[in-house]
Formats: C-alpha cells, structure tokens, sequence
C-alpha cells in the first residue's frame, strides 16, 4: 500500500471506531446516571420503574429515529410532534369508526407519511430551509388538529389494539420489541445501505454528493418522508398506550426528540452521527427526566432541563468539531 | 444592472412590493365576505391588536436579516408578561413591573445572541432550547396559574387614549420610527446589513461580529419585555401560555414582508404591511366565526407562499 492510498483509508477506518467510542461514551453516561439515580432514590431499581423507563426511551425513539436521518442530513424537522398529534387524532377516529385497529394503523403511517413527503417537499421543489419549512408545517398542523378535534377527547379503543402500547411479552413491554425492531432496521439501513450511505454523504457534502451523481432531491425527499412515517408510527404507540387521543398530546414531544437526536451524537451540521446514538440519547433523556420525577422535582422544570440539555449537547459537538479540525 | 432596472420600469407592477398586493387583496376579500369587517370600530380593532405583534417583528426584521431566528421569543414573551403581572401585584407599581419584564427579556436576549454569536450554535436550536427555558420558568414563576388582581395602572396602558390615539398605537409609531431610524440612519444598522450580506467585511473593518449579534439579540428579547407590558395590560391578568407561538406570527409578518431568510436583505415598512397582513387575516377569519386554530394553518399557508414567492423571484 502506498502512502497516498494510506492517507485515503486512514480517515475512513478512524471514523469508524470514532462512532464506536462515541456510542462508547454515552452508553457509559447513560449506566452513570442510572448509579446515581439507585444511590438518590430507592424507586428507581424497582422492576415497574425500569420497564416505564425503557418503553418512555422507545416511544422518544420512535420519532427521533426518523428525524436522526433528516439532521444526518443537514436538516431538521421541527414538525415531528405536531405531526403525532394529528396522526394519532385522526388514527382514534378511523378506529371508532371503522372499529379496525389494521385501518387505524395504515392511517396513522399515511397520515405521517403525507405530511413527511410535503415537507420534502417544500424543502427540495420550493428550496425553503427545512426549519422554516417544517417550522410552518408544525403551526398548520396544530391549527388543522384543534380545529378537527374541536376541544373532544377520543377515548376507549380495542383491548387488542391498547396491548401495542401497554402490553407485555415474556415480561417486556411490547413498546420495547418494536423498539429492538426498528432499532436494527434503522441501523442496517443507515450503516449498511448504499441510500443509508448516499444520506451520509449528502450531510457531509451537499455538493461533493450531488457531483458524484446522488439524487439528492429524491433521497431528500425519502428521509422526510421517513421521518413524516415514524412519527405516524409513533401515534399508534402513544394512542394505544394513552387509550385516547387529544389535540394536545405532540406539545411537549419536539424539543425532547431533538434532544435525544442530539444527546446520541448526530451532528446539526450533517454527516455524522448514528441510530444507534439516537437510542442511547433516548435512553439518557427519559433516565434525567425519570430521575426528576422520582426525586419529586416539579413537572415543570422538564422543558427548562430538556432545552439546557439541547444547547449543552450542540455546543459540545460544536467543541468536538473545532478540536477535530 | 441596468437590465435588471429596465426588467423592473417595464412592468409597473412589479414595482408594487408583494406584501402590499396580498394586504389589499386579504382586505378586499374579508370586506366582502366578512361581516362588520369595513366598521370603523373593527379597522380601529384591527390596529391595536397588531401593535403588540409589531414589537416582536420589528427585532425579529433584524435578527432574520443576519441570517438568524429567534423561536423563543413567545415563550420569552409569556415569561415578561408574567413577570409585569407578578412584580406589579406585588409592588403596586407599573413601572417596577415594567423594568422587570425588560431585564428578564434583556437576560434571554443576551443568552440568545451569545450561544449564536459566542459559542456559534444555530440560531434555531439555541433558540429552541432558550423556547423550553423560558417556557419551563414561565410554568414555574406562575406555578402554572393565571395572575390576576393587576393594578390598574398597567391595564391602562392598554385602554387609555390621551388625544383619541390609544397608548398603544403610539407605542407601536414610536418603536417603528426607532427600528426605522437605526436600520437606515445609524452606523449600527449599516452592521446589520453587513451581517446578514458580508459578515467578513465587518471582520476586516475591525468590528466585532460576535458583539453586533449579541446586541442584535438583545434588542430582541428587550422588544419582548415592552410587549409582555402590552400583552398583561390588554388581557388584565398573566397567563403562563399567553404568548406562546406568537414567535410564529412574527416570523410570518417578516417572510410576508420581503425580508429574505438567505441574503440579508430586510425591509422595515414590508414588516409592518406584513404585521397588518396577518392582523388582518386572523381579524377576518375570527368574524367568519372560524377558530383560531384556521387563523394559525391559514397564516402558515401565507408563510409558505410568501417563502415560495421569495424564492422564485430571486430566482429569476
């Protein structure tokens, strides 16, 4: 191998193993905060108390999964939470309506899909920056939600349909299977697709990427609209854990999904970053914020601790970069 | 350059600004299809009730011409109307509550413009994280109740009218003629336009970026402190979800005015048209009986045109 092939690999191969430690760092940060939280509070190794953890980080999961690929991207998609709450709103009604979860499901990931696509939409044909565009997207979405919804409550689905978000299997909560599911789903599509790759490098290097022949309205388009579909997704889950639905339930789920994406390591400014990350940022998040709660720290001071947490997480990245270059 | 100028002269309606044609055509519709909507007492209605709008989107007109955002300035709002209603029902007085609200704006403004300036995090997630710390500390001052009991020296701000103008309106004319004055008169609003335009060229006169934004910032969050005096004053009470999502209003008046998010280049007066497009929509739709959560998807529907709008023509 000659030098100047050494030097092509060599970056490669460490950022690898840089992802690796970084993961590394936050799983250890996560394990961290759990000994603190058994030392402060005797709840918290309770089993009912873990299992709530564990299906609390895979319902953030859900919709900051998606959104992991959007920032991979360079974007962001501030509608996420808006996009749940009218997913799952009008997800309640297909299912009192019809009385069939299986059509309550396919309007939920229609419902978050279509929105998705339009906000790629607007990102790729109208060319708006995407926090803007989905900015925008978000108040629509809120205003179409209240309006439809009118101040009811849908309440009371199928036992069958609660069991997706309330239901155990061997002792789990069934939140936390689909969780391992779409954990591994999104990783190999990530890491080991050429799309999951294109979508690295159109974070990396918008104009490198679409110099070497990527797609990059189309791929842009998919990942929100991937995004767009996880959120539906996640409606189901809150719908069914919930058993009702309101026009309100997405509020608070924007900041603390960013958070997450952030905590995990996915860079704003494109490129780099993993799912895998954004789990373990689940996973730190609901710990602080179940922490709180076990310590009887009022409700709310979580948007405070969630918006320190996110400017914490984006100003170490930013400090991350500067020593790298 | 002088084609350019010709494509302008050639076709005079394009020398009419955008802004200008969307709020005659949102007034000529609502005073045909809405009821009352040409009544002296609705126009008058309309114009006060754009004022406390206009304090947010004259700073957020700068802040958005250096390429920046400030997505927390509703929730900063809700925290300095509470902090008029708190400090005044404690003291009795006005004023105390008054400079309580713009110190707390003050604070938010500066942390804002230094996690954007100093530590150069973007100005959408800073924004968003300082959103769910004043929001967070606006359920905390007020223990998530309504503060009522205001001493009505403070709802009289809101009422009055010395000369038949009311207190607002003059507020809002003066706090336009000082936005207008610095951006086109002073030094300063020379550097706003260079940040947005040339930040470079500010570095190499000398100047300090970082300090012009942080200012900029500021201006913003202390614009927010004398309107969470307006908005306690005009709902008599402190509320600890009042003003959220005013920030969206904002940013619509300023995209539907013509400032570009990208170039740095911003317009003043096609703010305030702006402000009063959106006054006037949300006005119409409320006396067509339609909630304000249509106001809100309609006003995101204008956001979008006018971001679609400002894209095509600089592309052409």
């Amino acid at each position: 191998m000659t030098d100047i092939t050494k030097q092509a690999f060599a970056p490669a191969r460490a950022f690898m193993s840089d992802d690796l430690l970084q993961v590394f760092y936050r799983l250890a940060a996560a394990l961290l905060i759990c000994l603190a939280l058994a030392i402060l509070s005797d709840s918290f190794l309770n089993l009912g108390n873990i299992l709530n953890v564990l299906r609390q980080a895979s319902l953030l999961f859900f919709i900051a999964s998606g959104l992991t690929l959007v920032v991979l991207t360079a974007g962001l998609d501030l509608s996420v939470g808006a996009n749940v709450a009218l997913s799952a709103c009008l997800a309640g009604t297909v299912i009192h309506q019809t009385g069939s979860p299986a059509l309550g499901v396919l309007a939920a990931l229609a419902t978050g899909g279509i929105i998705g696509l339009l906000n790629g939409l607007m990102v790729t044909a109208l060319r708006i920056p995407s926090f803007i565009a989905t900015y925008g997207m978000l108040w629509v979405l809120n205003g179409l939600t209240y309006w439809y919804m009118a101040g009811e409550i849908i309440h009371g689905f199928p036992a069958a349909f609660r069991q997706i978000g309330s239901g155990y299997l061997f002792g789990l909560p069934i939140p936390v299977y689909l969780l391992l599911i779409f954990l591994s789903i999104g990783t190999i599509f990530a890491q080991r697709t050429i799309w999951g790759q294109e979508i690295y490098a159109i974070g990396a290097n918008p104009v490198a990427a679409r110099l070497s022949g990527i797609p990059l309205s189309r791929r842009l388009l998919l990942v929100y609209a991937v995004s767009g579909t996880m959120a539906g997704l996640a409606s189901i889950i809150f719908l069914a854990r919930l058993n009702s639905a309101e026009a309100d339930i997405g509020e608070s789920l924007t900041l603390p999904a960013i958070a997450a994406v952030l905590i995990g390591g996915t860079s704003l400014f494109g490129g780099v970053g993993t799912v895998f990350g954004t789990f373990v940022g689940a996973l730190i998040l609901t710990l602080v914020l179940n922490g709180m709660n076990l310590l009887s720290v009022n409700a709310s001071w979580q948007p405070l601790v969630t918006g320190v947490i996110v400017i914490l997480a984006v100003w170490l990245d930013i400090k991350a970069r500067r020593r790298g270059e | 350059m002088r084609e350019a100028v010709l494509a302008v002269t050639s076709n005079p309606l394009q020398r009419i600004p955008g802004v200008a044609i969307m709020l005659l055509l949102l007034v000529a519709v609502f005073g045909a299809v809405a009821p009352g909507f040409m009544s002296e007492v609705n126009i008058a209605n309309v114009l006060v009730q754009s004022t406390l709008l206009l304090m947010l989107s004259l700073p957020m007109t700068l802040i958005i011409m250096t390429e920046g955002l400030d997505l927390s300035m509703g929730a900063v709002l809700t925290l300095t109307s509470l902090m008029v209603a708190i400090v005044s029902v404690a003291t009795g007085s006005m004023l105390l509550g008054f400079a309580a609200a713009v110190a707390v704006g003050l604070i938010f403004g500066v942390a804002n413009g230094c996690l954007v300036a100093a530590l150069g995090i973007p100005p959408f997630v800073a924004t968003l994280g300082t959103l769910g710390m004043a929001q967070g500390l606006a359920l905390i001052v007020s223990d998530g109740q309504s503060v009522v009991g205001i001493p009505h020296s403070v709802s009289e701000i809101y009422s009055a009218a010395p000369f038949g103008i009311p207190v607002p309106i003059v507020l809002a004319i003066l706090a336009y003629l000082l936005f207008h004055g610095l951006l086109y008169r002073t030094r300063f609003g020379a550097y706003v336009f260079a940040l947005g335009g040339n930040r470079e060229a500010l570095t190499y006169a000398g100047l300090s970026p970082t300090r012009l934004l942080i200012s900029v910032y500021a201006l913003g969050g202390a614009m927010a402190g004398i309107a969470g005096l307006l908005m306690t004053a005009r709902m008599n009470a402190g509320h600890p979800t009042a003003g959220l999502g005013l920030e969206f209003d904002a940013i619509a008046a300023v995209a539907v005015g013509g400032t570009s998010f990208e170039r740095g280049n911003g317009w003043l007066g096609g703010t305030a048209l702006g402000v009063l497009a959106v006054g006037v929509l949300r006005n119409g739709l409320n006396l067509l009986a339609l909630p304000s959560s249509i106001q809100v998807a309609s006003i995101g529907a204008l956001v979008i045109i006018a971001l679609f709008l400002d894209g095509f023509r600089s592309r052409s």
